[in-house]
């Protein structure tokens, strides 16, 4: 799967005799070693799950999240480098705040999208600095409905009605696949997010994983927030119990 | 201009400031006694929000004094497609304001690969007026048709304030028809009534205000675009003048 760059992957302002630029594909790889983030787009908002993966037991549960709050209407979840994300963070919320202050509304997403995605572009034209090894997904609920944007480290930007980035991406967009998310309620889609992270979570290679989840939609008024305490429960059970059926259903074969 | 060395005269720079000067512009033109006055819009606006859109309407004098410098003037000023602005205070003013903002909008429109909505037009031209407030004299109303919101009235007066209105009025001749609104206007009327009001509050205003007069200009903005229609002096409604 892997190939050799040779010589015309030293730079990111080099491109390969067959056009390629190796950097952002090695940033690419850089996004795919880390825990996977499961986004949906339901029928009326959006879900975030993240597998956390956590390394030591010595850690302070909760540290290093990777789903963060643009401005109130926005969220943002981050598969790769979490040190880059963190400063792809400090921009777009000071994207967000200059276009309030400049247009007196809150960013659009897609806006905000673009933006971004202009600046991570930036960083994969000089030789002297080197993209950002993070895939950023943006989530908002606007007047014309749920919308999910995700940003890539070569600066491409797509809308999306699900997505799974990391480790597990492959595994898990073939669960998503099985979805109807234009029928999805928000609540439900919550559940099968959760369960698709328990599911291809790799309980071999990466013992301990801490799952976030958030949500943004009609049920909240459109303001992006970690789930309730009672609902972030009920779809930890959920994805669990599914879990063992699974296993169950392997036992009986 | 030579920022190394700005002492040396620079002819490009020396007849640009004689071709603005004002006085030597209009030496042949304006009578003496109003070169000096400023030029202002003295003004009545007014603009309401129906089900479906904005009704606008101005008159259409701009005065230098006591000289009516234009006797048609158009004070509906487009912004974008479907926003408009009114202007009352400095004819300067309001025109540079208009065409910074209406700049911004294009850019952002680009940007964002649709309209922009009727608050962002709104916020920059109020941005604009706070920014430079000590300086300008101009009372803008912003009014348009988004989307989002549908039509929208907003206000910017002259300190630099924002604030959404359904009904609004502007300018000198306002103050003489505030009262005719408080007695006249109601909440959800068809668009033939608003056309009837702003019309009828234009013409009262022209008649007592002496910065008012000449025609009225009227704007209606809906989702199927601009509807402009001007109503010339002998047109207006009838007024019992004493």
């Amino acid at each position: 799967m892997s190939s050799i760059g040779s010589g015309y992957d030293l730079s990111a302002s080099q491109f390969s005799p067959d056009g390629r630029v190796f950097q952002v594909e090695y940033a690419n790889k850089a996004v795919e070693a880390s825990g996977t983030v499961v986004a949906l787009r339901c029928k009326d908002g959006i879900a975030f799950a993240v597998e956390k993966i956590i390394t030591s037991r010595l850690y302070e549960s909760g540290s290093n999240k990777r789903i963060h709050n643009v401005d109130k209407h926005i969220g943002m979840a981050v598969a790769g480098l979490l040190a880059d994300a963190r400063q792809l963070l400090t921009v777009a919320r000071d994207e967000a705040k200059q276009y309030k202050y400049d247009y007196g509304v809150s960013i659009p997403v897609k806006y905000l999208a673009d933006r971004l995605a202009m600046y991570m572009h930036a960083y994969t034209l000089y030789g002297f600095v080197r993209p950002f090894g993070c895939f950023i997904l943006l989530a908002a609920y606007e007047s014309d409905g749920p919308q999910l944007y995700g940003v890539e480290p070569s600066g491409v930007t797509y809308a999306y009605h699900g997505i799974a980035v990391g480790k597990a991406q492959q595994t898990a967009k073939t669960e998503i696949e099985k979805l109807k998310l234009s029928e999805l309620k928000l609540e439900d889609g919550i559940n099968e997010a959760a369960k698709i992270i328990y599911q291809v979570h790799d309980e071999v290679k990466d013992r301990m994983f801490e799952l976030e989840l958030s949500w943004v939609g009609q049920v909240n008024d459109g303001k992006h927030e970690r789930v309730p305490t009672q609902i972030f429960a009920k779809a930890e059970s959920f994805a669990k119990a599914s879990l063992e059926e699974a296993d169950d259903d392997d036992d009986e074969m | 201009m030579d920022v190394l060395n700005p002492m040396t005269y620079d002819a490009e720079e020396d007849q640009l400031r004689d071709r603005t000067k004002y006085s030597q512009m209009d030496k042949h033109i304006i009578p003496v006694e109003f070169q000096q006055q400023p030029v202002s819009t003295g003004t009545t606006i007014v603009a309401v929000e129906y089900d479906g859109g904005v009704i606008i309407g101005a008159d259409t004098r701009t005065s230098a004094g006591t000289f009516v410098m234009n006797r048609f003037t158009d004070k509906l000023t487009p912004l974008t497609d479907q926003i408009f602005c009114l202007r009352s205070g400095s004819a300067a003013d309001t025109q540079a304001i208009a065409q910074v903002v209406t700049y911004q909008l294009d850019f952002l429109s680009a940007e964002m690969n649709e309209p922009p909505l009727v608050r962002i037009a709104a916020n920059c031209v109020r941005r604009m007026i706070y920014q430079y407030r000590d300086d300008f004299l101009a009372g803008m109303i912003v009014a348009g048709w988004d989307k989002k919101l549908g039509g929208q009235v907003y206000s910017c007066p002259l300190g630099g304030l924002l604030v959404r209105q359904p009904v609004t009025l502007g300018g000198s001749g306002s103050t003489y028809i505030w009262g005719y609104l408080d007695n006249n206007y109601r909440p959800n009327m068809t668009k033939d009534e608003c056309y009837d009001f702003v019309l009828k509050g234009i013409t009262l205003a022209i008649t007592r205000d002496g910065s008012s007069g000449g025609c009225a200009r009227i704007a209606i903005i809906n989702k199927d675009g601009v509807e402009r229609i001007d109503v010339l002096g002998n047109d207006l409604p009838k007024v019992f003048d004493l």
